[in-house]
């Protein structure tokens, strides 16, 4: 069988000792998971190892740690699989997730941060009025809409290693926004509206999401918390026209006109537009506060000579730029708004097909 | 081995050097390059946060170019921002014939159809896959032996790994590290070389954004690197353009140079500092390219 090396950050906040690193040797079968052999330490060797868990099979969420630097679940990470992130290959580091602070050894304190950030979103339906006497009826397609965020199992996994929550501690984070949507798209919810207006208006709310995907790459169970932060975006920005105090209706709105008229970004009228929609806006003591502050920035970047000053006047469209106003004519002039969210409809039978073609390819040059 | 080039915007708007980079290079590595100049921005993510359709119809007319182009075997781009946007939009279009059909629909105003499947590659990603480091090792012309480069990905080039390539090419978020010692250099590891630069935050949360900018670059410093290079020119504005800001909101001086990857090639490939656009950063770089000067002075 084979024998593998976990190290383990241990923390006792009582004794007074700084965090360390510990090892453990644990002889046991590679399609085992890093929890089985968390478990065997603290039970033939060290009891004192703290650890959270309790289903044992990727459902109650608790046993979030971070693997060779990597959030995830101990119970869904193979050993084998494990060794092979190793930084010598060989020994397994185990440490307690980020973002959160450590009660004990790999456990978190959830309380402090994840649930607090989730009860900000108000998770419960707001109904408008009585319940109905009998079930409410849902269209099926609204029910679906949402399954993806209902997905969640709050582990914490992408709390931990939220790069926006590492600079701004505030900030609303993945898994509590995926929990806002799974309201906002829910058509009993009578909240939407309001609900979005907060996320808008609040400076550590939906307009913080720095776009890096780390939650979309480790959420262990493809809730891609990310893409609902988005969605959240486009109905707030899209359905209701929340003109939020951080920017964020403006400056979807400057990028996607900029694109309309010239088909490539025009960065100088970028930065103002996003701060004051048309003259009279930019003259608005909040935009004029940020556009006097972007200002030394503006003049490094012409001192250096990357930005020329005709650049900033003018800017070249498109040879064929018509032909993008049509695509946006053609789509904006649609009844609704159309979106492909592959959770749910998944790939086309060929494209499948063809992907089964590849692993068989592979399989057989291999 | 000819591709049909998209520079994007930023790459000719707010740093132009790296586009004038790019040429300078590509024939010294085996490219032809032949530029879309026809094609449009690809939305930074920021069309598709408005309207999906829009943002997958209007890079599907790019990639539907890109297809028409007689003899290029692949799409290159040189921004990580256009890699990740370009690649989200592509993961839907290839994912159903019936979303495909109904976005060529669209390009079938201008004649043009996308067929599922374009392969379209960072500059970063060509040069190892299809260059290949030991060509790139034979062609260096001054080994940048003693420069300490720390290399900064974007996200966009990282992540998701399952839309970006990384199952047939698992050391794609190793690479920067892999060229920079092929071409002589030694690679500086820090903890933010994999994170997030914080500029598509700069307009909505500047503490935020900066934040993370400035923590970086400090990283950066401490680890004792001469530069950092990244293949993301939005990285680079908020790295380099906006490093005097971030001081402000890390409370401590930075001023440490921000190459574009096609720089860095470029000075292994014998090209000079200046002609490489290293005069047009806002932080001085003059100390490395006294340093990478010194070095062809000896060799």
């Amino acid at each position: 069988m084979p024998n593998y090396t976990l190290n383990i950050r241990r923390y006792s906040p009582e004794s007074g000792e700084p965090a360390h690193w510990e090892k453990f040797e644990v002889e046991m079968e590679g399609h085992r998971p890093v929890l089985d052999a968390i478990l065997y330490a603290r039970n033939k060797v060290d009891g004192s190892i703290g650890i959270r868990c309790s289903c044992q099979a990727a459902i109650c969420g608790s046993c979030g740690v971070r693997i060779n630097g990597n959030p995830a679940l101990a119970c869904n990470t193979l050993l084998r699989d494990a060794v092979a992130t190793a930084e010598d290959g060989i020994t397994i580091d185990i440490e307690p997730m980020g973002n959160m602070p450590v009660i004990k050894d790999l456990i978190v304190d959830m309380d402090a941060v994840h649930w607090k950030k989730v009860q900000r979103v108000v998770p419960w339906l707001i109904p408008a009025g009585e319940p109905p006497e009998r079930e409410y009826v849902v269209p099926h397609e609204a029910m679906v809409d949402v399954t993806q965020t209902m997905a969640c199992i709050h582990c914490g996994v992408c709390v931990s290693d939220c790069l926006s929550m590492e600079a701004d501690p505030d900030f609303v984070g993945p898994a509590a926004s995926a929990k806002a949507y799974r309201f906002v798209g829910d058509p009993r919810d009578a909240a939407t509206k309001d609900r979005l207006v907060h996320l808008a208006e609040d400076p550590s709310g939906i307009y913080d999401c720095t776009h890096c995907f780390k939650c979309v790459e480790v959420c262990p169970k493809g809730v891609a918390p990310m893409n609902q932060i988005m969605r959240l975006r486009r109905r707030a920005t899209g359905d209701f026209q929340i003109k939020d105090r951080n920017n964020g209706y403006r400056h979807e709105k400057a990028f996607v006109n900029i694109i309309e008229k010239w088909g490539t970004l025009h960065e100088a009228k970028l930065l103002p537009d996003s701060y004051g929609e048309g003259l009279l806006g930019k003259l608005n003591p909040e935009a004029q506060k940020n556009l006097i502050g972007s200002a030394p920035t503006a003049i490094r970047g012409v001192l250096s000579g990357k930005v020329a000053p005709i650049k900033v006047l003018h800017h070249h469209k498109l040879p064929d730029q018509k032909k993008v106003k049509d695509i946006y004519e053609k789509i904006h002039g649609r009844d609704e708004r159309i979106e492909l969210n592959l959770y749910i409809v998944g790939e086309d039978a060929d494209a499948l097909e063809e992907s089964a073609a590849v692993a068989v390819t592979e399989e057989g040059t291999s | 081995m000819k591709v049909a080039y998209w520079p994007g915007c930023v790459s000719r708007g707010f740093t132009p050097e790296l586009h004038g980079a790019m040429e300078l290079v590509a024939p010294k590595v085996g490219l032809e390059l032949a530029e879309l100049d026809r094609a449009n921005c690809c939305g930074a993510g920021v069309i598709a946060e408005h309207n999906q359709e829009l943002a997958d119809t209007l890079n599907a007319r790019t990639f539907a170019m890109a297809q028409a182009q007689d003899g290029a075997e692949l799409m290159m781009n040189i921004c990580s921002t256009c890699q990740g946007a370009q690649s989200e939009c592509q993961e839907r279009l290839d994912a159903s014939s019936e979303y495909r059909e109904m976005i060529n629909d669209t390009l079938a105003a201008e004649n043009l159809r996308y067929e599922k499947g374009v392969t379209n590659k960072n500059f970063l990603w060509v040069l190892v896959e299809d260059i290949g480091l030991d060509k790139l090792g034979s062609l260096v012309k001054r080994r940048l032996d003693g420069l300490r480069i720390a290399p900064f990905y974007g996200c966009y080039i990282i992540r998701p790994t399952d839309r970006l390539g990384y199952h047939a090419h698992p050391e794609r978020d190793t690479y920067l590290e892999q060229v920079i010692e092929v071409i002589g250099a030694e690679s500086v590891a820090y903890t933010g070389s994999h994170k997030c630069c914080g500029f598509p935050v700069i307009t909505m949360n500047k503490k935020t954004s900066l934040t993370q900018a400035g923590r970086h670059l400090g990283d950066a410093i401490d680890a004792g690197a001469d530069a950092l290079v990244t293949p993301c020119p939005l990285c680079h504005l908020n790295l380099d353009l906006q490093q005097p800001e971030a001081q402000k909101f890390v409370n401590r001086d930075l001023g440490i140079p921000v190459l574009h990857f096609p720089q860095l090639i470029g000075l292994a490939l014998g090209l000079e500092p200046k002609e490489l656009g290293m005069g047009k950063h806002v932080v001085s770089t003059k100390q490395v390219a006294a340093k990478v000067t010194a070095l062809a002075a000896t060799a």
